[in-house]
């Protein structure tokens, strides 16, 4: 102690600090984000090297010849595998035209392709990979805390079960009702088009779980009152009230007031 | 056996019963004298009685209804069929409106008709409104019966909007936060009157079984007392009828109550009941499940009001930030209170609209023919602006949804309705107006003319004619019996000078009622069939009675 209380006051004692603060908050954020970062070795030498083959004839126009991006789209270089999967295997990349948002399309590539092409821009640098199957398990979720979660997170633009919503300027957020489970996880881990963030600190895996199962049970449970009208709230029963409820009604008061012929 | 007085003894199961009834309550005096009240028959007066008919639903519904919820914000732990919340804290009001719908047996179907029933009555409602608007059934003697069918589209607004907010679901709970916002806008005692209502700071404990105690007796009780009183001025007014022969301003021709009116009447009870419930058991309705529990922090996308309410929501949705602004550091929030100041300001108009026409057109007498909406442009196309000035109000709370499936801007439909919000009005009127005009127009020269009957002929020296097939009597007569307004200039007091007030009336009538097409009269009648049995047709000026 007598040691250390000589040398607390000594010039460099505040570079050590520093040092060991860095070392301390990066390490613990390697442990805490390591299990879910792209391990380059899951893909072989050749998956790299083919999917390089596919980025720079499919991508590199607008994200560079190294994924290192251009003025017509952001660099690749740590977005991980999952990105690539999401953005690929739903059709919205390649991008089918510029606008306010990737619109979804049948998909370009075939499932090997996007998994080259995810091999080759994980190894551009760490990045989430494709959620494991454990985490898409709807079995093992819990959708009471999911729908807590969702309400909290996800309901302000998607709509309380999914139903998709309007953002500013042409983009929205689109129906959750028909995205897998697989895709579900990864737009919450890497956050596309004009979608947040949701990394394993902020909702953990389970939490991501539990959020996937409750979209599945609310978008799968049948309905118990009938036709959901889309599950868009009061605007749609308004419309159905006016334009099919009071057709209903002109079409009675016509037929009792008509005169026998 | 023979000490018997009566002088007839009823043959019949029901005439006993009805003599029987006769000689303690003496009815026969009332039900002669009602059941020989005359209604006419046409599907556009019989809209009143659908907001009627979905009203009494609505109790009907409204009563299984209390005999489960409860109304009460105390926390439970759900742990209901509905596994998506299952073991969430939830209100005993959420918790008992999600075992109505998915425990009671049906419960969810009653649900659904009370709510449906509830968008049906509003609905009917208005195009009740619009009816009498358009065809000027609210003037004298009928003004007071106009302002209380307003009234009654107010009250039965707010009985809607406590009713939404009973489930305590995250929907109706975003509703009363919005409630809340317009209370605390009002100056100075804004706070005041919202720590009033919910018992402290938003959203409290209290606010349910407030609204309940609204929603289900002062509201209604309000209600029925209004529709008591509407009625019974339809009896006394007697209704009005459509301009044909025989039809005046002193007789009704239709039927009488007893049997057919009351009949068609009870039969259409049922009908719009089925309706209701065909509706209510095939389409969902408010999907409280859905929502989750009410909690300030989330709203979803896609939060609106019921359709009624919408236009209030709109408003707040389409007014732009700058209209908040501060006066010696306190916030006025107009971008807040206008939704109130118009909401009133469109009430108010429309009362007092009677009174205005009337005072325009110096119209002191009673209307019991309806006039067709062309046959008054001008007040056709101002109800056309309201109703095009209401619609914008209204779309405007569903903005975000038209953007998502029109693949619009949000940002940009705000932008449109804010045009239409101020040019919307004045565009509807000058069409509405040209469009009612070129009608009547239409109507003279039907009426002067005939039908087209698209068969040519040719005449001895070589000129082509079609054919036109004149008008039965029944039709002339029902597209010439209207009167066209009369423009007064302004007339001078009984101390000889023209007022300021007679001089803006002169010229709001001139403005508004100068354009007009009087009906063909007689003389134009038997001029224009002189023509056609010269068979020198066309040769007379088709613009004639158009003043100009």
């Amino acid at each position: 102690m007598k040691l250390l209380a000589a040398r607390r006051r000594h010039p460099m004692a505040l570079v050590v600090l520093l040092l060991v603060g860095m070392l301390l908050t990066g390490g613990a954020y390697s442990l805490f984000t390591g299990n879910t970062t792209a391990k380059a070795d899951e893909y072989s030498a050749s998956d790299i090297e083919q999917g390089q083959k596919l980025f720079v004839s499919n991508c590199a126009t607008c994200h560079g010849m190294n994924a290192e991006g251009s003025d017509n789209g952001p660099s690749l270089i740590g977005v991980g595998a999952a990105a690539v999967d999401f953005q690929v295997s739903t059709g919205r990349m390649p991008l089918q035209m510029h606008g306010p948002q990737g619109q979804v399309k049948p998909a370009q590539f075939s499932e090997e392709e996007t998994a080259q092409m995810a091999g080759y821009i994980a190894s551009l640098g760490p990045g989430p990979a494709v959620p494991d199957e454990e985490w898409l398990n709807t079995a093992e979720g819990d959708s009471a805390a999911g729908g807590g979660l969702f309400r909290t997170n996800c309901a302000m633009c998607h709509n309380v079960v999914g139903a998709g919503g309007a953002l500013t300027r042409g983009k929205y957020a689109p129906s959750l009702s028909d995205v897998s489970e697989k895709h579900l996880y990864e737009a919450m881990q890497t956050g596309p088009q004009n979608m947040p963030i949701f990394n394993d600190a902020n909702l953990t895996p389970e939490e991501k779980r539990d959020v996937i199962t409750y979209v599945r049970e609310v978008s799968e449970t049948p309905s118990a009152g009938g036709f959901k009208l889309g599950s868009l709230g009061p605007v749609a029963e308004g419309l159905f009230i006016w334009f099919f409820g009071l057709a209903g009604v002109v079409g009675i008061t016509l037929w009792l007031t008509a005169r026998a012929k | 056996m023979s000490t018997t007085q009566q002088t007839q003894k009823p043959a019949t199961a029901v005439g006993t019963v009805a003599q029987w009834t006769e000689d303690r309550t003496g009815a026969s005096k009332a039900v002669r004298e009602f059941g020989r009240k005359i209604f006419p028959s046409h599907w556009s007066f019989m809209l009143g009685e659908v907001a009627l008919y979905s009203f009494i639903i609505l109790v009907l519904t409204g009563t299984f209804l209390t005999f489960w919820f409860k109304p009460a914000m105390g926390e439970v732990i759900y742990n209901g069929p509905w596994t998506p919340l299952r073991g969430v804290t939830i209100s005993e009001a959420y918790e008992s409106t999600l075992e109505i719908s998915f425990e009671v047996r049906g419960g969810l179907f009653i649900r659904q008709m009370h709510h449906w029933a509830a968008l049906l009555f509003m609905a009917a409602l208005s195009i009740h409104a619009l009816r009498v608007f358009f065809t000027g059934a609210f003037r004298k003697p009928r003004e007071i019966n106009w302002v209380i069918g307003i009234v009654l589209s107010m009250v039965g607004l707010g009985a809607g909007f406590t009713g939404y907010s009973l489930p305590d679901d995250l929907l109706s709970g975003n509703g009363l936060r919005i409630i809340d916002g317009l209370l605390k806008s009002i100056p100075l005692i804004g706070t005041y009157i919202s720590f009033f209502l919910f018992g402290g700071e938003f959203p409290g404990t209290d606010i349910v079984s407030r609204l309940y105690t609204l929603h289900i007796m002062i509201l209604p009780a309000v209600l029925i007392a209004l529709i008591g009183a509407h009625l019974m001025f339809v009896v006394i007014h007697k209704h009005t009828q459509w301009a044909s022969p025989g039809h005046t301003q002193k007789n009704v021709v239709g039927e009488p109550v007893l049997p057919t009116f009351a009949a068609k009447g009870g039969g259409f009870f049922f009908l719009i009941f089925a309706l209701v419930a065909f509706i209510s058991s095939i389409f969902t309705t408010n999907a409280i499940w859905n929502y989750g529990p009410y909690d300030p922090s989330p709203v979803s996308a896609g939060t609106q009001p019921d359709w009624y309410v919408g236009w209030a929501d709109g408003i707040l949705r389409i007014m732009p930030g700058w209209m908040e602004f501060y006066i010696f550091g306190y916030p006025i929030s107009l971008n807040i209170n206008i939704a109130i100041i118009i909401m009133l300001f469109f009430w108010l108009i429309a009362m007092v609209w009677p009174w205005i026409e009337a005072w325009m057109l110096k119209d002191n007498r009673e209307h019991h023919i309806v006039d067709r909406p062309r046959n008054n442009p001008t007040r056709t196309a101002l109800g056309v602006a309201a109703a095009v000035w209401y619609a914008v109000m209204w779309a405007g709370a569903s903005g975000d949804l038209v953007a998502v499936f029109f693949h619009m801007s949000l940002n940009d439909m705000i932008y449109i309705f804010r045009i239409l919000f101020i040019v919307g009005p004045f565009i509807a009127f000058f069409l509405t107006r040209r469009i009612c005009l070129s009608l009547q127009r239409k109507d003279r020269e039907l009426v002067l003319h005939g039908h087209e009957t698209g068969q040519i002929i040719r005449l001895p020296h070589g000129e082509f004619q079609e054919r036109h097939r004149a008008l039965t009597p029944h039709e002339a007569w029902t597209l010439t019996a209207f009167e066209a307004p009369q423009v007064l200039p302004a007339q001078p007091g009984k101390d000889g000078k023209v007022s300021g007030l007679e001089r803006m009336r002169a010229r709001m009538a001139k403005y508004f009622y100068e354009d007009r097409v009087h009906p063909v009269t007689k003389a134009e009648l038997d001029a224009a069939h002189a023509d056609h049995d010269a068979e020198v047709e066309g040769a007379h000026d088709d613009t004639a009675g158009l003043e100009k």
